[in-house]
């Protein structure tokens, strides 16, 4: 049987550039979207990558976490 | 479709941005709060003023997009009470690190907090002095080891809402770096109480506290804030001091009304000198 498809809620925006790699972001979104990605940033930094942005609500949670003022999210 | 900026953009000075703070630093977290707390409590831009100490959370001045002064060390809360009785209009918020406030500053801390000055102070406590290396605080837990205590720390910290509540703050609450959304609340509801409120923000600080501690790094810590922390509002503030080990009473403890040092003089001048008197302008 089909699974229903769910209308995706929210987005998520990283400023890869700005991160410093702490993994708040990732350890704390509840819906588990995100993963520290193995690429490096110019700084040599992981930075975090979307891995399941459907899952996204949209909370903003990584944004209030993000030390570093590199992630955030809205609802659509 | 099109981007939404982040909403702690407009607050920042971007071009100062990325930030000294180290990874996994928990001050650009509440930098986040702030400023959707700002947010929420409508005051606008042009009306709020930062003044910041020195230390790592004084640098919280310098990368805000509105009125902000960085003072000389331990001096944040002076400038702000010249500031507020010179501009009454102006919303004024006094951030800065445990240090700075209670070290260095701590006398000037409890006159603002007795004489109940309109101003907001957010502490943003890390347990240690960030930026000089480490060194004990007033706020090191018993045990603690840092640079000037490399056997552990045997003086009795302050337990900074004990110490604010008995002082005169009308508004006092605890959180960790962990409750955000309950920080961005205490912060709005501190922004808004008229009179002197204090908001105590217990923070990681990696590199110098947590590495040494053996408690890991920036991450961990927040962790260990998830696992020992115990919402309790309204708690005696006597019963909420830190240790290494044990719980970490957060929560909203003092929320009362004084009169404010602005009101009490006015009216204390009015009665005395009536027509006299020349009330200072709103």
């Amino acid at each position: 049987m089909a699974q229903p498809t769910r209308r995706v809620r929210g987005v998520v925006v990283i400023h890869a550039e700005r991160c410093k790699g702490c993994g708040l972001c990732v350890e704390f979104c509840p819906t588990d979207v995100l993963a520290l990605s193995p690429a490096f940033t110019s700084k040599g930094y992981h930075p975090p990558e979307v891995v399941r942005g459907e899952a996204c609500s949209g909370c903003d949670l990584c944004g209030m976490y993000c030390p570093d003022f590199a992630i955030y999210g809205y609802r659509l | 479709m099109s981007e939404r900026a982040n909403p702690v953009e407009r607050y920042l000075r971007s071009d100062r941005i990325p930030h000294i703070w180290c990874p996994g630093c928990g001050i650009g977290t509440t930098v986040n709060c702030f400023t959707r707390a700002i947010d929420e409590s409508g005051i606008p831009m042009d009306r709020l003023a930062v003044v910041s100490g020195i230390g790592c959370t004084g640098r919280v001045a310098g990368y805000m997009h509105v009125d902000s002064f960085h003072t000389t060390h331990g001096r944040a809360i002076p400038f702000a009470t010249g500031l507020k009785l010179a501009a009454p209009g102006m919303k004024v918020v006094v951030y800065s690190g445990d240090g700075d406030l209670f070290a260095i500053g701590g006398n000037h801390f409890i006159h603002a907090a007795r004489r109940n000055l309109d101003m907001t102070v957010v502490c943003v406590n890390n347990l240690t002095y960030g930026m000089t290396g480490g060194q004990l605080t007033p706020t090191t837990p018993e045990e603690a080891i840092a640079s000037t205590s490399p056997y552990g720390n045997f003086e009795q910290p302050f337990n900074l809402p004990y110490l604010a509540e008995s002082c005169g703050a009308v508004y006092v609450a605890r959180w960790t770096t962990y409750h955000v959304t309950h920080l961005k609340k205490a912060m709005r509801e501190a922004l808004l109480k008229k009179g002197f409120s204090f908001v105590e923000v217990i923070s990681p600080c990696p590199t110098l506290y947590g590495r040494r501690n053996r408690i890991g790094d920036g991450l961990d810590e927040v962790k260990t804030y998830k696992q020992r922390s115990v919402i309790r509002n309204g708690a005696p503030t006597s019963e909420v001091s830190l240790g290494m080990t044990g719980p970490i009473v957060v929560g909203k403890f003092v929320d009362r009304e004084r009169p404010t040092y602005q009101d009490a003089m006015d009216q204390f001048y009015a009665r005395k000198l009536g027509d006299r008197y020349a009330r200072a302008s709103q």
